[in-house]
């Protein structure tokens, strides 16, 4: 018998005798200790900033207008980066950042895509690239969380490589709990994608005697432009 | 005073006991990391209504996913194999490791960069490895300080725990030439940087599993680092290893797990990664492994299974909350367990998993001060099974018998001897008359020493009158 018949069996056998006791009293799941969380938009927006802030994450809140430029111009002010990784122009976050490409805002930064495969250009990517701009696909507000799924404009490497990774949150797409995300967004339905990710802060230890510090494999700064409305812009305080 | 303890047949246990008593740094660097874990935890989950219905959720969840394991796991592995991801199962600790080389192997491989992984410390893989030519390499930094220190981790979730920093740099001076300097931030960036370059030459890398989920067929992972995200992004092949009872129904079952899970281990709200694997690299894909193994580890947990009391051992999701608040885990630290799972979850799963003979002093070595019970986040009963496996040791029915391996191992021809005796006597009401006759007339010549029992208790005596002459001399009074 392979191995696999063998553990299995085990384990039915194993339950023939308790079948009733454990099966039948297994009630279902209540989950609403989870699905209680909820938040109004700028209470969601406080915690998000403050669960942030607890592991050095930073975060700039942008109204939508022209937010491309004052991110550009927020990221010159406040990093040494040079050599930018960005999504390609068939995104839509390339394509809002393509002014970028032609020098538009003034800036000297070297732009280029994740537009082969990583073994062409490994190297140049772990040694060369200082930061990676990408789009999120959502945030949890309790946990101070994004929501990542890399595709081929976005993969994997792009939010764990370079040493500043910067995300663009949508305030719309705020949720309450990563419990919210799955059940609106019905992820166990539509089909899991070949990689997801929650990012919550720059990479960290506290291998070493308990004392924490930052970017030890992964970023070092993770930065997070949250675009709003402009009605919300004066709660936030965003520029 | 040096306690008696060659009668509780653990001997090498109790050796390393001693020395970790008499070693005041060890003792220090646990004391100080516990506090500061204890402290984290109870200001994570201060909310005690919240805590206490988020345990209750997630101990429902682990056992639903027990109670249908074996459902599960087909699930799982059919699912898993529909979206690419080739699925072994092992029933031993050999039988993975082999698995894991003959994969090294296919693919001509000569390193093997690690994420964190129990089971594989479990399967003592990086031993096995290195006995064929490949080498595995620790990433996590706790797990790679333990590594260059040729150690074992000494905590489940923090291994380098039982160290300092100063005896941290001094190995890092010693065996990768780093500057002598109590600069946490240094030594960290060091370390990256070295493990940067082995990241991109690897040929594998190797990952545990915290959580998989049967009806997406996702594998997820827990970290902070970005070294398990590095290990399974960056080389060709990935390799996942898991305890068969790691599986869950739903992937809305992770979500009470995940959030009692690094709340109860560090205090933290969320790791900063948390990485759902569900496919190797799609052809449109840029980066990702092209191949995604997964094996499914054994290892005795099927056999543990079979028994409706012990098979809560299985819904432990390994945060280490019980080590931390455990008053003997403080004390001892992790090393002195000897096992690759140390503190009260390692006393009630290690029997199964390297023998109970092996084991003999675990079940014993706790004061059964119920802590560990207080904060598992799945609640897990672990006196409760303490106190059973103290039972199986010495256990004799052969009329029910248990299905516990090597029950009874501890149990001496004289006890054997004393329970057949008591049975004959309690058979012949006039014997046992006569017995207990002879017993309360012997109550002077009791000895006062009773080998380890009367180091720290007194004697017991048969009473001067049985039971049944003080319901006689009642019954005259009436």
């Amino acid at each position: 018998m392979s191995a696999r018949d063998t553990i299995l069996q085990r384990l039915f056998d194993g339950r023939t005798e308790a079948l009733g006791e454990t099966q039948a009293q297994v009630p279902a799941s209540q989950f609403h200790v989870l699905a209680q969380v909820k938040m109004s938009l700028p209470a969601r927006l406080q915690a998000f900033q403050q669960a942030m802030a607890k592991v050095e994450g930073e975060v700039i809140v942008l109204t939508r207008a022209q937010w491309p430029q004052k991110m550009a111009a927020w990221l010159a002010d406040h990093t040494q980066a040079q050599r930018i990784l960005v999504p390609p122009a068939h995104h839509v976050l390339g394509q809002a950042l393509a002014p970028l490409w032609q020098g538009q805002w003034g800036h000297t930064w070297q732009v280029r895509t994740y537009d082969a495969p990583i073994e062409t250009w490994q190297a140049e990517l772990f040694n060369e690239v200082d930061l990676a701009i990408t789009s999120t696909r959502a945030g949890i507000a309790q946990t101070g969380s994004l929501v990542l799924w890399p595709t081929p404009e976005e993969p994997r490497l792009m939010s764990l490589v370079p040493p500043i990774h910067v995300a663009i949150l949508d305030s719309q797409r705020l949720y309450n709990t990563f419990y919210e995300v799955l059940q609106v967004e019905a992820w166990a339905q539509q089909g899991m994608p070949t990689n997801a990710l929650l990012i919550s802060g720059p990479s960290k230890t506290a291998d070493i005697e308990q004392t924490l510090a930052y970017g030890v494999h992964g970023p070092k700064r993770l930065i997070v432009f949250v675009l709003v409305d402009e009605e919300m812009a004066e709660v936030c305080d965003a520029p | 005073m040096t306690l008696k303890t060659d009668h509780l047949a653990g001997g090498q246990f109790y050796i390393r006991v001693q020395d970790a008593l008499a070693n005041a740094p060890i003792r220090a660097n646990f004391r100080k990391a516990m506090d500061g874990l204890m402290h984290k935890r109870a200001t994570a989950l201060e909310d005690t209504q919240e805590r206490e219905s988020l345990r209750e959720l997630a101990a429902n969840v682990r056992l639903r996913a027990l109670a249908r394991l074996p459902e599960l796991l087909i699930q799982l592995e059919k699912k898993c194999q529909s979206q690419g991801i080739q699925v072994h199962w092992a029933q031993d600790a050999q039988q993975a490791c082999e698995q894991v080389l003959a994969i090294c192997q296919q693919r001509q491989a000569r390193t093997v960069i690690k994420g964190k992984s129990m089971v594989s410390e479990e399967m003592e893989l990086n031993h096995f490895l290195a006995e064929a030519g490949i080498e595995a390499l620790e990433s996590d930094l706790g797990e790679y300080i333990v590594q260059l220190a040729q150690e074992t981790p000494s905590h489940i979730i923090m291994p380098a725990i039982h160290k300092n920093t100063q005896q941290i740099s001094q190995l890092m001076h010693e065996k990768t030439g780093t500057q002598l300097s109590h600069d946490v931030a240094y030594l960290t960036e060091c370390a990256r940087q070295q493990l940067r370059e082995r990241f991109q030459q690897a040929d594998i890398g190797l990952s545990g599993v915290n959580f998989a989920v049967a009806e997406t067929g996702t594998l997820c992972l827990v970290e902070n680092e970005g070294n398990g995200r590095l290990t399974t992004s960056v080389p060709s092949c990935h390799i996942a290893v898991m305890g068969i009872e790691k599986v869950v129904e739903h992937l809305e079952d992770v979500t009470p797990l995940l959030s009692l899970l690094t709340r109860s281990a560090t205090g933290q709200a969320i790791t900063t990664y948390f990485n759902m694997i569900s496919r190797p690299r799609q052809p449109d894909e840029k980066d990702g492994p092209e191949v995604v193994h997964l094996i499914l580890v054994d290892n005795g947990r099927a056999h543990l299974y079979q028994d409706p009391e012990l098979r809560d051992t299985l819904r432990c999701i390994r945060c280490g909350a019980c080590m931390n608040h455990c008053p003997v885990y403080t004390r001892i630290g992790g090393h002195a367990y000897g096992t690759t799972y140390p503190g009260p979850i390692g006393k009630i799963l290690m029997p199964h998993l390297t023998g109970f003979a092996n084991n003999a002093a675990l079940p014993s070595a706790s004061t059964l001060c119920g802590a560990c019970a207080e904060v598992c986040p799945v609640k897990i009963p672990i006196p409760d099974i303490l106190v059973r496996l103290r039972r199986e040791a010495v256990n004799g029915d052969q009329i029910n018998p248990s299905v516990m391996a090597e029950k009874g191992f501890k149990r001496t021809w004289k006890e054997a001897l004393a329970w057949q005796l008591w049975a004959y006597l309690a058979q012949r009401p006039r014997l046992y008359q006569i017995a207990t006759k002879i017993a309360r007339l012997g109550h002077y010549w009791m000895p006062q020493s009773l080998g380890a029992w009367t180091q720290v208790r007194t004697a017991p005596r048969p009473a001067a009158k049985s039971l049944s002459q003080l319901r006689r001399d009642a019954e005259k009074s009436l």
